[in-house]
Parts: structure tokens; sequence; C-alpha cells
């Protein structure tokens, strides 16, 4: 299969968050800002390439029966590694993302692909749709973000466009997640029609 | 490579190999950032320090020592010394009475036992709402500003509980709590202070040794649960 094909296939064909609608907590969960959006999906994209890789390699020496239990030793294991590390080096975002890191552990995405693709293909082909659906699910979330912090805080990825008494709260608080989103679902799907 | 068959030794052995790798990793990435991670957390404090304290010259983590607050239980507090001289406290408070979770501030109080500054160290409160508490409590508006307030003829009260501290448009809860953690901290300094100028904060050396830096760990409870 083509590399350039699978990789394009998670972005927009089957965008994890606006087609698959596939990890819906850490999307609505990690979007009030545009900061914390793009940095939730960098680090869901660092564990599903990972995890696909590592799942493709080892895809013979784990027994069916006993797969789904290894699948996510592996992905708990990277996510950790993430966590880790977002700790050590960005602790400030580690702060403000906090409990949805060792989350990512139960994105569906995650799992899904892991189950969907990496068990059925090959390391190279599982390595570029593990970066094509992480970075759809990035682009969709930072999309996410970018408009609930500009509408909610009139802010810019932390710089003030507007004074924040334009913003409306609600954007900012899980209704405004769940209307975002919607809009955002329904615009994707025009397009892809179009 | 055929695949593996589903029999228990496969099984077994696979997972158990899995596991071990896994393991292997994460035991080799925990040594390399801990130095980090302890770092990064020290830096954080003391940062947090010079925010809440006039200007010091001493080591304040190296001097902390723990006190007892009105409730029974205990803080840290971080003496601010300059050419020898108290000119500050730093306690690290919290609370349980947040809206969603642990809040804990560092308060910082002048030689006259008047709240300097504070910081915000953590909080899970409702975004827009009670997060505004770092902000909210410093401005100068109408009775919102808690900076120089003297709490030694009580404590800080929101204007509902029937004090003079205007809560958190839409996030009376939050409010209480935040004051909650900085009456804590004032209680936990007014229970150790002993000023008398020049020696400055009395406190018993025995305590000191005890303390170590780690202690300032929590495990973030409750939390966003979506």
């Amino acid at each position: 299969m083509n590399n350039m094909k699978v990789l394009m296939n998670g972005i927009v064909k089957e965008n994890p968050t606006f087609v698959i609608l596939l990890g819906m907590c850490p999307t609505l969960g990690t979007t009030s800002s545009a900061m914390n959006g793009f940095s939730m999906g960098l680090a869901t994209t660092f564990v599903l390439a990972c995890s696909n890789i590592a799942i493709s390699a080892l895809k013979n020496v784990i027994p069916d029966q006993v797969r789904i239990p290894g699948y996510i030793v592996v992905i708990a294991a990277f996510v950790t590694v993430v966590q880790m590390c977002m700790e050590a080096f960005v602790p400030a975002l580690y702060a403000s993302l906090g409990l949805f890191i060792p989350l990512i552990v139960v994105n569906c995405i995650v799992l899904g692909r892991a189950e969907s693709f990496a068990a059925k293909n090959g390391i190279i082909n599982s390595a570029f749709d593990g970066l094509g659906m992480g970075l759809g699910f990035t682009m969709a979330l930072t999309i996410l973000g970018t408009i609930r912090e500009f509408i909610g805080t009139g802010k810019f990825f932390g710089t003030t466009v507007l004074p924040e008494e334009f913003g409306s709260l609600i954007f900012v608080l899980a209704p405004g997640a769940f209307i975002v989103l919607g809009y955002l679902i329904a615009i994707a799907s025009k397009l892809r029609k179009a | 490579m055929a695949k593996l068959k589903s029999t228990l030794p496969n099984m077994l052995l696979s997972l158990t190999i899995i596991c071990g790798g896994a393991g292997a990793i994460l035991a080799g990435v925990n040594d390399f950032t801990t130095a980090p991670i302890a770092a990064s957390k020290a830096a954080a404090l003391e940062t947090a320090i010079k925010e809440v304290t006039p200007p010091f010259d001493n080591n304040p983590t190296k001097e902390s020592y723990k006190a007892a607050t009105a409730e029974g239980d205990s803080l840290l507090i971080y003496p601010a010394k300059k050419d020898g001289k108290l000119i500050g406290v730093a306690v690290e408070s919290n609370t349980q009475k947040g809206f969603s979770g642990e809040i804990k501030v560092i308060v910082g109080f002048d030689a006259d036992g008047k709240l300097f500054n504070y910081s915000v160290l953590q909080h899970a409160e409702t975004p827009g709402l009670g997060s505004k508490m770092q902000e909210w409590f410093r401005m100068n508006k109408k009775k919102q500003s808690v900076l120089g307030r003297s709490l030694s003829d009580g404590n800080l009260q929101v204007r509902k509980d029937g004090g003079d501290v205007d809560a958190i448009t839409a996030a009376t809860i939050s409010s209480r709590a935040f004051l909650d953690a900085v009456n804590r901290a004032y209680s936990a300094y007014a229970g150790t202070k002993k000023w008398d100028g020049a020696s400055g904060a009395t406190t018993d050396p025995a305590n000191q040794e005890e303390i170590s830096q780690t202690e300032t760990e929590t495990v973030k409870e409750g939390g966003n649960h979506e």
C-alpha cells in the first residue's frame, strides 16, 4: 500500500475525530485552549506511531487470545514514557494536561488502530498509519481548541486578540466543546462530500 | 513467521516477555527523568517562594520547617531572610474544600504578618471561573485584593459568609476554598511566630532535619472525570 495514501487516510478520509468519532474524552476535555489541544494531539501522535510500530513488529508472537492485554501493555508503556518525559521537560504543560495524559492508554483510537491496522499490516505501513491518524487527531484538536479559546476568552494561542469581556464563557466549559465539535463535524462532512 | 497458537505456554511466555520488555523500558526512562523532574519541581517551588516574599538572600527550602495549623495538620513554612534577619515567610498551604479536588497555594507574609503575595500551585477548578483565582485576589478592584491584608484580627471570608473579600463572580465555592487555604497558612504561621526582630523565627532545630522536599509531592485525586 502506498505510504502517502495511508498517511492522508488518517488526516482526511478517516480523520479519527471528525469522521470515525473516536477518542471523544480527550477531544472534549483538553481543548479548552489551542495550546492544550495541540500538545495533547502531539502526545497521542507519539503514542500512536510507536505503539503501531511495536505491535506490528510483535503481531506474530502475540497469540490471538491474549492480544488485547498484550497491546494494552505496549500502549501503556509508551504512554508512561510520554508522561515521565513531559513531567521532566515541560512541567507547565504537564500541569495543565494532567490527568488526560495517562488516559491516552484507554483512548480508543490507539487500541483501534492497533487492532484494525497494525495487527494486519507491515511495520512501515503501520508507522505511517499511526502518524497519519495522530496528525489528523492533532489537527482536529488544535482547530477545536483555537475556536473555543478565541470565542471563549478572546485569545489566540494565549495571546489576547480581543478583551476578555467579549468572550463567552460557555465555550471554554464542557457545553461549548460539544457545540463547536458538532459544527466542525458538520462542516467536515460537507467538505468531504463536495 | 506463522502466528503463535493460543496455547497456555505460548500465551504465558508471550505476555511475560512483553511485560518484561515494557518494564525494562520504563525503568530506563524513569532513571533518566528522575533528576530533571526533581529539578523542575525544586525550581518551580523556588520561583513561587521568590514571588510571594520580599527579596531574600538565604535558602528558604533548606531552612523550611513544619508548623501545625489550627485544624491539627501541618504545613511547610519557608522562612525568607535578608542579612540573617527574618523579613517574611512563605507557607505552602492546601485545602480540600475546592470545587473539584485539592487546591495548593503558597502564601507569603511579610515581617509584620501582613499578606505579602500568593501563588496558586495546583488546582482543578472550573476553567474560566474558579481558575481565575491566580489573578482575581490580587486585582485592586473594590474589595477583591487580599494583598496587604492582616489576618491577625480574624480569618478572611467572602462577603457571602460575612467577610469583606469579594468572591470571584460565579465561583463562590472556589473563592471560599482559596481563602480557607490562606487562613490555614496564616494559622500555621501564627502558631510558630515569635517576632523578636533580629533573631528571626524561632523553631525547633530537631524538627528541621526531617523535612525533605519529596513531601510536597501529592497524588492528584478527583480531577476531571469526563
